[in-house]
């Protein structure tokens, strides 16, 4: 049991602090690193881009893909090395993490060779950015549930409906979407996957604004929109498994998270606030919560540490990973919640935990809900019996959507 | 980063399991429950020959010569199996106490019968309910007599000797005593779990010598627990591990409403949280294991995550586990109870997860403000 980097490690961080010094500068105390854009702001987007070039330019970009594609083809470890070293500058907000992360894997499997040499170089420089557009209305969680229609015309598809949850749509040059082209097979048997131009005529982009203020994810219309089939990803029907491609890439391209308030940081806020007459961090109740939250967040700490031990072996995560999520998310509730409540009257301005209370709802349920997780846990790890499906076997346009009657 | 034990270590680990499995299935702690024996003598003596209750011992005491990170293994393996040995308070307790605070000659004498397995060690402490604290020791250590009465002493009936939380002077000072000397009563009292049995035991002008130097008793029973925590929470993580898995197995196998029970979502997420927990405590007890083997810094702050994650885990599967088995679950026959025993004997056997999640805050805050 070692904590060291290996020599291997401790070589490629060095050359990693190399490049970054040179380029740019370390955060400042308190300052977070990359931030995430949440509106349609252009120079923000510049800004990305010109990081990402910068990075592709020197070697350190999509450092995981295979060499052919642009990548340098490091093991796990060496990303994760990266991604810790990265993590302390002040670098531009990375809007390339659904692209390089989960669509460029798709293409590189399942693309076509022109697809792959269109996309991928351009990819990884971060000359287009990418956006995925699974979900619906009402297909969530049952996502093989969707609904946007495509329908061959000539050589072209006509996409109509609608996505959501569509995260950079807004400032996206390509996206990837799932459609149903046939209603008369079974759910997962008839649906379709292609690469669309997000600057098609036919495509309204509408943000969505979210219970934190922030609009970080839009709906996305789709009126007779055309789509080449040589844009059509793998063969008709088989976008099912397309899209497994991706949601097992979004997996493993889910980092170590941070961000947020800390245990520690309650301890802190529990000292300047006051109960019963004296600081809050003397009360019994609150230091017992305090410990509960230190405890949980130690442990999901040191079991990052346990994955990437056996990324530094050459494994990759499986579902084991999920609860990360599965615990973190709640907990980040729980604090910023305990947190505001810890104020008093002064819990309702908004500072840090306020921020955690109102943004924290979304972690629950994106890139899938609690409730979802667990069933991942219980099925692909502890191999317990699946749902029961009502939908598998009934074609499509035959499974209920609402009640009888209405 | 290599945040996992070597190969060697996990060959080990099997060797332990395999051993217990087939010496130490659940039916043998069953006897000893079920029997007026404290323990199983046979297995004890078996673990020593292997080495087990000196692990951390210096060979030159007669000790194996393992090392901590070796140890927690073994204690997991004894933790899943529930086997009814005095691990807990001889070898994590005692043997550290007398390994951290002892002088040459008590080490000379006490090291090699324990790890023999020939002695048992224990510590005493609580004198009353709730938490063991400097101003609630009312035992006194004064002129190399021990008078006072210890409450709820881990293997108080078997234990050859104690080590003994006492006052002298304004202080607390460690006292070592043979509980076979002069003026020593033992009491058995029920213990929750009767594998791990307790006694309360008055001294009366009882002999007994200084554990470390007058003065920083506290402060050595502090450490003593602290490792002795960590270790004691692999046990845990065994035991709770051990129960997921069982559990686990009864659900898939046991068919209501035409399915298999783990197939119902109100199952299958009770489990997922379970596992959960599990995962969380194992990688507390790696990070305690690993500030264990180093001695670091960050022992204290280690220790209480262990104790506290392993307490939930076990805790929280010992009661899930007779829930999820329904009706059966709560019989005398079914093994469900064993665990549920052992779950809460051990969350409270080094003070509770209360006591530890304060003793936590305040390292934090020494820690913040340092």
């Amino acid at each position: 049991m070692d904590f060291n980097d290996t020599p291997e490690e401790a070589e490629f961080r060095a050359e990693a602090r190399t490049f970054l010094d040179k380029h740019v500068r370390p955060l400042k105390p308190g300052e977070t690193a990359g931030g995430v854009l949440e509106r349609d702001d252009p120079e923000i987007v510049k800004q990305a881009k010109e990081w990402q070039a910068c990075k592709k330019d020197n070697g350190w970009a999509c450092l995981t893909w295979p060499k052919e594609f642009g990548g340098r083809a490091v093991a796990s470890n060496l990303n994760v090395v990266w991604n810790q070293e990265e993590g302390k500058y002040a670098t531009a907000a990375n809007i390339f993490g659904i692209g390089i992360g989960m669509l460029g894997p798709t293409i590189m499997a399942h693309g076509t060779d022109a697809q792959k040499s269109q996309h991928l170089e351009r990819m990884a420089r971060g000359d287009d950015v990418w956006c995925q557009l699974f979900s619906e209305p009402s297909a969530g969680s049952d996502l093989a549930g969707l609904r946007t229609s495509a329908v061959k015309d000539g050589d072209d598809w006509l996409l109509n409906g609608q996505k959501i949850w569509t995260t950079g749509a807004q400032f996206s040059e390509w996206g990837m979407i799932v459609t149903r082209t046939d209603p008369n097979v079974a759910k997962h048997a008839g649906l379709t996957y292609f690469i669309v131009d997000m600057k098609s005529p036919g495509i309204e982009i509408r943000p969505i604004k979210q219970i934190n203020g922030d609009s970080g994810f839009n709906e996305v219309f789709f009126s007779d929109t055309r789509v080449p089939d040589s844009n059509r990803v793998d063969a008709v029907g088989n976008g099912w498994a397309v899209a497994l491609t991706t949601l097992m890439n979004e997996r493993s391209s889910i980092g170590a998270g941070g961000g947020g308030m800390r245990a520690e940081d309650l301890i802190r806020l529990a000292q300047d606030c006051t109960l019963n007459g004296r600081p809050a961090i003397e009360d019994s109740a609150v230091r017992q919560k305090i410990a509960n939250f230190y405890v949980n967040a130690s442990g999901l700490k040191y079991t990052g540490y346990r994955t990437l031990t056996a990324l530094s072996r050459g494994t990759t995560p499986g579902p084991e990973s999920s609860i990360g999520k599965m615990v973190g998310a709640p907990m980040a509730q729980e604090l910023g919640s305990f947190a505001t409540e810890l104020m008093g009257i002064t819990g309702s301005q908004i500072s840090g935990p306020q921020e955690t209370y109102l943004g924290s709802p979304g972690l629950r349920i994106a890139g899938g809900t609690d409730e979802i997780l667990r069933n991942i846990l219980a099925e692909r790890v502890l191999r317990l019996p699946p749902e029961p499906r009502m939908d598998k076997k009934v074609a499509f346009r035959e499974i209920p959507t609402a009640p009888p009657g209405k | 980063m290599n945040f996992d034990f070597s190969d060697d270590q996990k060959l080990l680990q099997k060797t332990a399991r395999d051993f217990l499995e087939e010496r130490s299935p659940l039916a043998v702690n069953r006897n000893v429950l079920e029997s007026d024996l404290h323990y199983d003598a046979d297995l004890w003596s078996a673990a020593a020959e292997m080495g087990w209750q000196g692990a951390t011992i210096p060979e030159e005491y007669g000790g194996a010569g393992f090392g901590y990170l070796e140890l927690v293994l073994i204690a997991e393996e004894v933790g899943r199996s529930l086997a009814p040995i005095p691990f807990d308070s001889s070898v994590y307790l005692a043997t550290e106490a007398i390994l951290l605070a002892g002088n040459p000659e008590q080490k000379k004498n006490r090291l090699s019968a324990l790890a023999a397995g020939e002695a048992i060690g224990t510590l005493a402490l609580a004198e009353g309910r709730g938490e063991v604290h400097p101003n609630n020791i009312e035992t006194r250590f004064e002129g190399g007599k021990l008078t006072g009465t210890k409450l709820a002493v881990a293997n108080g009936n078997t234990a050859s000797f104690a080590i003994v939380a006492a006052k002298a002077g304004d202080g607390v000072a460690l006292a070592l005593v043979d509980l076979s000397a002069d003026g020593v009563t033992r009491s058995p009292v029920d213990s929750i779990d009767p594998t791990r049995s307790i006694a309360n035991i008055e001294f009366k002008n009882t002999p007994a010598e200084p554990l470390g130097d007058a003065g920083q008793g506290w402060e050595v029973l502090q450490r003593v627990l602290d490792r002795g925590a960590i270790m004691l929470a692999f046990e845990q993580l065994g035991g709770a591990s051990h129960v997921l898995e069982l559990t686990k197995d009864f659900t898939m196998g046991r068919y209501a409403f035409g399915r298999p029970i783990a197939s119902f979502q109100a199952i299958k997420h009770r489990l997922a949280d379970l596992y959960a927990a599990v995962e969380l405590a194992k990688s507390n007890c790696f990070y305690g294991a690993w500030a264990l083997s180093t001695d670091s810094d960050e022992l204290g702050i280690a220790a209480c995550n262990a104790r506290v994650s392993a307490s939930t885990a076990f805790d929280l599967g010992a009661v899930e586990m007779i829930q999820m088995y329904g009706g059966v679950g709560y019989t005398w026959e079914y093994d469900c109870h064993l665990f549920y025993r052992r779950a809460k004997h051990d969350s409270v056997v080094l003070g509770s997860p209360a006591e530890w999640r304060e003793k936590l805050v305040q390292r934090l805050v020494a820690k913040n403000a340092a």
